[in-house]
């Protein structure tokens, strides 16, 4: 897999597993790029189908800029796993004695660094176009960054799952959509309340004690979940 | 006792203890309801804010309840089986998810029903009861999916057990999610959370209601399972034995 | 013993006759899935003879 054939620290087990998913996606360009252009693209249905009024743009753009995010990051992270379990590496991590659940946290690293942050950089572009003042956009990104980190490690979860089933594409989204709820409604709904000029803090406070808590457990449990899915 | 215990982890001894169990889970149960039923229809007073459309709580509450102590139920015997390899009790959750799904389905189903005369439409997504039971439902709807879409048994058991942990540790934050957004923009909610604070007339023939339903789900969860065990021990001899000698 | 549930009636039986059947339901299923697992085991049983 890679050149470090002694026992590695668990850091740099991460370091090296996230290293090697970049250097694939910088090598495969429209695995980063394509789920960028469909979040915009979804975006772009609504005021298509409802109509280009202003107001109403600016009511829902919040919540529609959230739900072609979180659609997004379904979309890409139907391959989290997907090349891995093709080509064999993912047998090679199951044996490797950098522990798993290592493993899995530098994947979702390097997917959240080539699928959610990627989001949180774009997202202001196409808030423009549904007139969204700045001082909300900030607070979009802030929403994004934060939901994107859940995002991904959830997403890891249901991907580990999936991985190799057939259809396993809509049985992730219908795994990951019901957990991915409740930070659509404080992501979305947070930035809402700033249009409004209501106070952010608890819902900024509840997203980032969510990414906290599905990093304490969402490694140990996609773990579990490849060695399931692979023995 | 504890040799009950043991024993009951035993498929054999389980597929027998639970057939006897049967009827006394069962007849309390349907007195129960009964008893509910009657009360909460026509010995209760009427509540003076909602009329008598609020009796449907008899029926709403209840299959809340127990949707919620389905899915626990699912998920605590997934974890068990998960972490200590037994299997009977990755049979129980797998019994647990379509009832888990079916309370759901009366929860939301009643809820809508009793919303209809209370705010003038069939679904209000500002109340926080009926927002997490969908939410909950598609939990059950993918965790069925899941165990649908591997085919070994074990591995099956295994990987649902997984996503059950997970969407159990997500339960509690889905329902604080929807009612701290209720809370904040005062939302109608189907019922004014000062529970105890109900006349005991009402009360008791809800909290009647609840432990009958407990009962009933006790009862059909034990079908379920002896049917699981049956057919996950079909080549074993136990039960060549059981049904040459046609037994039940 | 108001049975019209003072107008809202409709509203009131649906919801019981719905919970009913929900459990009519779930007991009818839970023998069905019985039944036939149990016969499925005796046909191949009987067609295997004592293997």
């Amino acid at each position: 897999m890679s050149g470090e054939d002694e026992s590695v620290g668990m850091f740099s087990g991460i370091a090296g597993i996230a290293r090697r998913d970049l250097l694939l996606a910088w090598k495969r360009p429209g695995d980063v790029l394509n789920p960028l252009f469909f979040f915009a693209m979804v975006a772009a249905l609504f005021p298509l189908a409802v109509g280009p009024s202003p107001e109403q743009l600016k009511l829902s753009g919040p919540a529609v800029l959230w739900v072609a995010a979180l659609l997004s990051m379904l979309l890409s992270l139907n391959s989290l796993f997907l090349s891995d379990y093709e080509d064999g590496s993912l047998d090679q991590m199951l044996v490797s004695p950098i522990p798993l659940s290592a493993l899995a946290l530098g994947k979702t690293l390097a997917h959240w660094l080539t699928s959610g942050l990627p989001l949180v950089v774009v997202s202001p572009v196409v808030a423009i176009t549904f007139q969204m003042p700045f001082s909300v956009t900030g607070y979009l990104m802030l929403t994004l960054l934060l939901g994107t980190i859940s995002l991904s490690l959830l997403g890891s979860v249901g991907a580990a799952l999936t991985v190799g089933l057939h259809r396993g594409t809509a049985l992730l989204s219908l795994l990951i959509l019901p957990l991915a709820m409740p930070i659509l409604i404080f992501g979305a709904r947070t930035v809402s309340l700033v249009a409004s000029g209501d106070g952010v803090a608890g819902g900024l406070y509840f997203l980032a004690a969510y990414a906290v808590l599905t990093l304490s457990f969402a490694p140990f449990a996609t773990a579990a979940a490849l060695r399931i899915s692979n023995e | 006792m504890w040799k009950f215990i043991h024993q009951l982890a035993s498929p054999p001894h389980f597929y027998r203890i639970a057939q006897i169990l049967l009827p006394w889970l069962y007849v309390p149960g349907l007195l129960l309801i009964g008893y509910g039923t009657y009360a909460g229809l026509f010995l209760a007073p009427m509540d003076y804010q909602q009329g008598d459309a609020f009796r449907i709580i008899y029926v709403h509450v209840p299959s809340a309840y127990l949707s919620m102590l389905a899915y626990m139920t699912m998920a605590v015997s997934a974890g068990i089986g998960l972490i200590w390899r037994i299997k009977l009790s990755h049979a129980v959750a797998a019994a647990a998810a379509p009832l888990g799904a079916w309370f759901t389905f009366l929860a939301l189903a009643t809820g809508s029903i009793w919303g209809k005369p209370m705010w003038g439409t069939w679904w209000e997504w500002g109340d926080p009861r009926l927002t997490s039971e969908l939410i909950m439902l598609f939990l059950y709807f993918g965790y069925m999916a899941l165990r649908g879409a591997i085919d070994d048994t074990s591995k099956a058991d295994r990987a649902s057990a997984v996503l059950a942990l997970v969407g159990a540790v997500n339960v509690p934050i889905i329902h604080f999610s929807v009612e701290w957004w209720s809370s904040l923009h005062q939302g109608p909610t189907l019922i004014k959370e000062g529970g105890p604070a109900m006349d005991p007339g009402m009360l008791y023939p809800l909290l009647a209601m609840i432990l009958g339903f407990t009962f009933i789900f006790g009862a059909l969860l034990l079908r379920r399972v002896r049917a699981e065990v049956l057919f996950r021990e079909r080549r074993t001899r136990w039960v060549k034995n059981l049904v040459l000698s046609g037994g039940n | 013993m108001d049975l019209s549930m003072g107008g809202y009636g409709a509203y009131v039986w649906t919801c019981f006759a719905l919970a009913g059947v929900v459990l009519v339901v779930c007991e009818w299923r839970a023998r069905l899935l019985q039944r036939r697992v149990y016969r499925d085991i005796e046909v191949r049983i009987k067609a295997l003879g004592d293997s």
